[in-house]
C-alpha cells in the first residue's frame, strides 16, 4: 500500500499579506513558511495510516527549492520520502499536471492533500488530478477508515455529512475533521536527525504552459472606521442595523 | 454556442447561491449575446431557472444520477459543454460544486477560477478578480486557455430576475465511471447552516464556558441566524467542531455577522471577512476584531447580549 500525500508550502496563517510594488507577486520578505494547514491534516492521517497498515507514505510538492524545509519538516514528522518537482508552480492546472504525469510512471494506491491551499486557495489540484488521471475523488473529507481494499470516509455536504464506500486508486482532499487540530504532529528531534537522512528526491518538471495569468494583486481597501455604540444604548445598534445597514 | 451554467437544486427548491450563480452566467450571456443553458440533476420544479434567465435546462437523469456521484457528473457536464460549444461554464459555490469545478475544468482542458467576487473586470483578454490569500487580498487573473471555468463565491453577487421561457431536455448517461457508493446521509436536521445563512451569531472564550450559550441561542433564534463559535472554543469542546468559523474552520460570507467574546485573530477574521457587515461585542476596546467590525459595542457580553435580545424583540414586534 502506497500513499502519496500533496504538500504546499504556505505562508504562516498569522502572516501579513504584502505584494511586489507593481503587484504582480507576493512579496516573501519576512514570511515564514509551513506546511498548508489542510494538508497537515492530510499528511497526520497518512501518518495514522502507516501505524495500523503496513504502507509507505511519501510526500510530493511543486516548487523551487524554497520549499525543502517544508519538506524536511514533513520527513521529520514521518514520511519516508519527499519528491519536488522543480519549478515555480505556475497555476493549479499546471501543478495537476506535473504531479498526474510523475503518477503514471510511479502509482500510488491512495493519493491525500488539503482540501485548498490557503495562499492562492484554488481548491483545484485534487479534482484535476482525478479528472487526469481518471481516479474517483471525495473532496472536504472529515474522516477516513482503511480495510483491506476498501476505504470508508465521510464527507462534508451542505447542511451535514455523507458516509461513501469507495475502491483504489482513490484521491482525497481532506480538512480539518480528517484528524483533530491535538493530533497534528510536531516533530521530535529523533524524527528531526532521521529526516537529515531521508531521501528527498529533486526531478525535473515537464515543459508546460500556464493557463491564467496574474495581472495583478490588490490587498483589501482600508475598512472604515468601527461606529461604537454605547454599551448603555443596544437599541441604536438595532436601529443601525435595520436603517443604515439594512441587514435586519 | 452558449454559456453553461450548473446550479443544483435542494429538497427545498432552488437555493439562494444557485440562483446567484445563474445571475451571474446570464449577465455573462447578455454580454456576449449568448443564450443560457443550464444544468441541474434530479430537479423537478425549474421554473427559478426560468425566472433567473435560463434559455434552455438540461436535466441529469436516471440512475446514474440518483446521487452526487463526482466523476459522473463532471463527465456528463462536459459532455454538453462540448455539445453546447460552450467557452464559458459557470459552476455554483456549493459544496457539490465545488467538488465537481476542478473536474470539470480538467476534462475541457479550460482555464479554472475560483471564489470569484465580480463580473468579469474584462472579457479580451478574460480577467476576473477573485479572493485570495484567505481572503486577505485580491488576485486579479487572466484566463488564458480557450474555455474557461468559473466558481463564484458565495454572497458576492446578487440574484436578479431576468424572466426567459425555457425549453426542458433530460439527459442521461449509460456508462457509469464511478466505484464511490453512498452509504448514508446525515442531515443536521432544521438548523440554518453557517455557509448558507444571512445572519451569523458567534462566540468565543469570552462567554466563560459551555453553561453560557443559552444566551447566544436565543440570540440567533430571535434573528434567525445560524450559530457559530470561535477555533478555541471547538477546540477545548465547548462547542462542536462543525461549528468552528475561521482560516482552518468553515468561511463564512454572511449579509451580518455577529461576533460575542471573540478577540478577532488574524485567522478568525480570514474565515468571516466576506461577511458584509460585522458587529462585534467585546470587553476589551484594543481586541484586534474592532478594526475589522462595522459596528462594536465595548462591554460585557453577559450584560449587552439579554439587552439586544430584548431590543430585538421589540424592533420584531413593531
Amino acid at each position: 500500500m502506497k500513499i502519496l500525500v500533496c504538500i504546499s508550502s504556505v505562508p504562516d496563517t498569522t502572516s501579513k499579506i504584502n505584494f511586489s510594488e507593481d503587484g504582480k507577486s507576493f512579496d516573501a520578505e519576512g514570511v515564514q513558511y509551513v506546511i498548508n494547514p489542510h494538508d497537515e491534516f492530510a499528511l497526520t492521517k497518512a501518518m495514522h495510516l502507516k501505524e495500523s497498515n503496513s504502507c509507505v507514505v511519501d510526500v510530493i510538492n511543486v516548487g523551487t527549492s524554497k520549499s525543502d524545509s517544508v519538506l524536511r519538516k514533513t520527513l521529520a514528522i514521518g514520511a519516508d520520502k519527499a519528491i519536488r518537482i522543480d519549478t515555480e508552480a505556475k497555476d493549479g492546472f499546471f501543478v495537476a499536471k506535473q504531479i498526474a504525469n510523475y503518477l503514471k510512471d510511479n502509482p500510488y494506491d491512495l493519493i491525500l492533500s488539503g482540501k485548498e491551499s490557503l495562499d492562492y486557495n484554488g481548491g483545484m489540484v485534487p479534482g484535476m488530478l482525478s479528472a487526469l488521471l481518471g481516479y474517483d475523488f471525495v473532496n472536504g473529507c472529515i474522516g477516513l477508515e482503511l480495510s483491506d481494499d476498501k476505504v470508508t470516509l465521510q464527507r462534508e455536504i451542505d447542511g451535514g455529512k455523507e458516509t461513501l464506500k469507495a475502491s483504489l486508486p482513490l484521491i482525497v482532499a481532506g480538512q480539518k475533521g480528517l484528524v483533530e487540530e491535538k493530533e497534528l504532529k510536531i516533530p521530535n528531534m529523533r524524527g528531526i536527525m532521521m529526516a537529515r537522512k531521508k531521501p528527498l528526491e529533486v526531478i525535473a518538471a515537464t515543459d508546460m504552459d500556464a493557463s491564467t495569468k496574474t495581472v495583478s494583486y490588490e490587498t483589501l481597501p482600508a475598512k472604515g472606521t468601527c461606529k461604537l455604540i454605547d454599551a448603555d444604548n443596544v437599541a441604536e445598534l438595532v436601529e443601525l442595523l435595520h436603517n443604515e445597514a439594512k441587514v435586519i | 454556442m452558449s454559456i453553461l451554467v450548473f446550479a443544483e437544486s435542494s429538497e427545498q427548491g432552488y437555493k439562494k447561491t444557485a440562483l446567484e450563480t445563474v445571475s451571474y452566467a446570464k449577465n455573462i450571456a447578455k454580454n456576449q449575446g449568448s443564450e443560457l443553458t443550464v444544468v441541474t440533476f434530479n430537479s423537478t420544479d425549474n421554473s427559478a431557472l426560468g425566472l433567473h434567465g435560463a434559455n434552455k435546462v438540461v436535466n441529469l437523469k436516471g440512475s446514474a444520477f440518483d446521487k452526487f456521484n463526482p466523476l459522473t457528473i463532471s463527465q456528463a457536464i462536459s459532455e454538453i459543454a462540448k455539445e453546447e460549444n460552450s467557452k464559458i461554464v459557470v459552476i455554483d459555490s456549493t459544496l457539490n460544486g465545488k467538488h465537481i469545478a476542478a473536474i470539470v475544468a480538467a476534462n475541457l482542458e479550460a482555464s479554472f477560477a475560483s471564489n470569484i467576487v465580480s463580473e468579469p473586470i474584462s472579457y479580451e483578454p478574460f480577467t476576473v478578480r477573485r479572493n485570495s490569500f484567505s481572503n486577505k487580498a485580491f488576485q486579479n487573473m487572466e484566463l488564458c486557455n480557450e474555455i474557461k471555468v468559473l466558481a463564484i463565491a458565495k454572497n458576492s453577487y446578487g440574484a436578479t430576475e431576468n424572466k426567459e421561457d425555457f425549453t426542458e431536455q433530460d439527459y442521461s448517461i449509460s456508462e457509469i465511471k464511478n466505484t464511490l457508493e453512498i452509504v448514508s446521509v446525515e442531515k443536521t436536521g432544521g438548523k440554518i447552516s453557517i455557509s448558507d445563512a444571512d445572519i451569523v451569531v458567534s462566540a468565543g472564550r469570552g462567554l466563560k464556558g459551555p453553561e453560557n450559550w443559552g444566551m447566544i441561542e436565543e440570540l440567533s433564534e430571535v434573528l434567525g441566524a445560524a450559530l457559530a463559535c470561535s477555533k478555541p472554543v471547538s477546540d477545548i469542546g465547548w462547542r462542536p467542531h462543525s461549528e468552528h468559523v475561521g482560516q482552518t474552520g468553515i468561511q463564512v460570507s454572511s449579509n451580518l455577522y455577529i461576533a460575542i467574546g471573540i478577540s478577532g485573530a488574524i485567522q478568525h477574521l480570514a474565515g468571516i471577512n466576506t461577511s458584509k457587515v460585522k458587529v462585534v461585542i467585546n470587553t476589551d476596546p484594543d481586541a484586534p476584531f474592532f478594526k475589522a467590525a462595522d459596528y462594536g459595542i465595548v462591554g460585557d457580553a453577559f450584560d449587552i447580549v439579554p439587552k439586544l435580545i430584548t431590543e430585538l424583540k421589540k424592533f420584531k414586534e413593531q
